[in-house]
């Protein structure tokens, strides 16, 4: 039996009844990595003697007969923007190679209280500016279904690692569907939580209104388990909300019959792939068996929701990134005259394009004379779209559009030309500038057999109802046991 | 073309970003199409709406301001590129 291909918790009652160690799993896993990742470039970094040291410690916990965390045992590999203290983390930038975790985040830190292993860090699209992991400056991560494709972005290599096989949990990071456009492209389960339901602390900020946290795993269960986790209020984010954290393991296994399902109009788009169109369908078609009741609904904002992201977006990441002027962190361009110079040529150096282009962007929109036309404008336009799923939320439980409009496509294909590459993150964006949760969950195959997610949204801190919703639909649908075939 | 390469200039200044001339024929173009296509936020009429900064009903977190030990403030300063005496080391500010 191959251990690195179950989930987290078929491998659980293993654990538990000490049919296999720790040991065993992450060695299992440590092996996937280097026998396949030559082809995926998922991980930017593997501490393998670390890892077997903290699976050996839990092991040997467990012969003690001590009491464990929800994960003890089982193998997680991060997004590289998330802080573990004295690990590194790059971000995926150059501007931060060499640069060592100052401290652990708060995500992490739950996964270390939980007794899970942290075998690594994962690729990702620059600072997680990219919907196709291009952008990183380790080169992209490669989808397992077609390596000559992407994986989605940014968090790219969290999809890829779980999608082949090379950790058993992950976790991403979400700005504008960061966690649920890889994982809809790579075939797996991807959750963006609620706006305030999981703490930022220790994630390198991209835009601070918009980011969160979330898991990415192979099934909707381990979905739930992992959120369960990394959930709840931390003092220090001050956006991290006081609201209970349900069971999400037991929350998943009720009924969805009655459950009403919003269906967008708007998300109809001229132009999107007839496979994915098909797909998302047929959902619909499977969620009616499951007696649940589609209704019609109306975000009549969505065209707006692309144009409002990227001025906020840009805004609030020109502002974050000021920091990396090359004085505290990472590098530090040489031969500097006086210290403007020593900025200009850090930044110059150091970014990628993206990045450059983003805060080029966000500077623009917030400087003098702009401000009202761009930022101000765009601020008055997210209230709008918050108020389009208010008021669909008046009459649906959860609402049902595709992930992605296309599957994955092919790597360079639309690199060089911004605005496009943009235009791929149409179903997902709302849901930031909402703070909405969505879950992507693996729905079809295209005729070129890559991975298609449906997108499942909820109301604020209701992850209970989409990830209840998935958990029906993944029973129904064999979609979540189609492996790609890698070696 | 609405966005020349004056604002290019411009705001690369203001985010303290050297950029080479190929960078910045790039950057104008591209910025120029993203703009344009922004632009269309001004089909909305607006007057009326209250921005949006976050979306939690939440404002001014406040906490005590007491001073703690921090056991992991030596190894974050030690992450600059550039210490002299345990400080951060820069070149001069002013001549």
């Amino acid at each position: 039996m191959d251990l690195f291909a179950l989930t987290a918790c078929e491998l659980r009652k293993l654990l538990d009844s000490k049919e296999i160690s720790s040991r065993q799993l992450v060695e299992s896993v440590l092996k996937r990595i280097e026998s396949v990742d030559d082809k995926i470039n998922a991980y930017v970094y593997v501490d393998k003697e670390e890892a077997l040291k903290q699976a050996e410690a839990i092991d040997a916990r467990r012969a003690n007969g001590e009491p464990l965390g929800l994960l003890a045992g089982i193998p997680v590999a991060l997004k590289d923007n998330l802080l573990y203290y004295r690990r590194p983390v790059t971000c995926a930038s150059n501007i931060l190679k060499g640069y060592y975790s100052s401290y652990t985040g708060t995500a992490v830190e739950k996964l270390m209280k939980a007794d899970a292993v942290i075998i690594g860090s994962l690729n990702m699209d620059e600072f997680a500016m990219g919907s196709s992991c291009e952008t990183s400056c380790y080169g992209p991560s490669r989808n397992p279904w077609n390596q000559d494709c992407i994986t989605g972005g940014s968090s790219g290599g969290s999809a890829a690692a779980v999608a082949a096989d090379e950790t058993i949990l992950a976790l991403g990071s979400d700005t504008g569907g960061s966690i649920r456009q890889p994982s809809a492209l790579c075939g797996v389960v991807g959750m963006k939580p609620t706006y305030g339901r999981v703490s930022r602390y220790g994630l390198v900020a991209f835009a601070s209104s918009l980011d969160q946290i979330g898991p990415i795993t192979k099934s909707v269960s381990d979905n739930a388990l992992l959120l369960q986790v990394i959930s709840g209020y931390d003092h220090r984010d001050s956006t991290s909300i006081k609201q209970d954290v349900p069971d999400y393991m037991s929350e998943l296994k009720k009924t969805i019959k009655g459950l009403k399902i919003g269906i967008p109009k708007e998300y109809a788009l001229d132009g999107m792939d007839a496979d994915v169109e098909k797909a998302t369908k047929q959902a619909i078609e499977i969620f009616k068996e499951l007696g649940a009741e589609p209704v019609e609904i109306s975000l009549p904002h969505t065209e707006y929701a692309i144009a409002t992201y990227y001025i906020i977006a840009t805004a609030e990441a020109s502002a974050n990134l000021a920091r990396f002027d090359g004085v505290r962190y990472g590098n530090r361009a040489k031969d500097a005259d006086n210290l403007i110079d020593l900025y200009c040529k850090t930044k110059s150096n150091g970014f990628g394009a993206e990045v450059k282009r983003r805060i080029l962007l966000g500077t623009y929109v917030l400087s003098s004379g702009y401000y009202d036309a761009y930022y101000k404008k765009a601020q008055k336009v997210r209230t709008l779209i918050r108020q389009d799923f208010s008021k669909a939320f008046e009459k649906v439980d959860c609402i049902v559009t595709p992930t992605s409009p296309t599957p994955a496509f092919k790597i360079g294909e639309k690199i060089n030309d911004p605005l496009t590459m943009y235009l791929s993150d149409i179903f997902t964006i709302s849901l930031n500038l909402a703070g909405l949760p969505g879950i992507a969950v693996p729905c079809g195959l295209s005729s070129d057999s890559l991975p298609i997610g449906l997108q499942i949204i909820g109301r604020p801190f209701d992850e209970s109802t989409i990830l209840r919703a998935a958990y029906s639909f993944e029973q129904q649908t064999a979609f979540h046991s189609q492996k790609p075939t890698l070696v | 073309m609405a966005f020349t390469k004056q604002d290019v200039d411009y705001i690369a200044k203001l985010a303290r970003i050297s950029l080479s001339d190929a960078e910045k024929d790039n950057f104008t173009r591209q910025l120029d199409s993203i703009l344009e296509y922004v632009n269309k936020l001004n089909e909305l009429d607006t007057d009326s709406v209250e921005p949006t900064a976050h979306i939690l009903p939440v404002q001014n977190v406040f906490r005590e301001d007491e001073a703690k030990p921090c056991k992991t403030a030596e190894f974050a300063v030690e992450q600059s590129p550039e210490l002299r005496d345990g400080l951060y080391n820069v070149p001069p500010v002013i001549e």
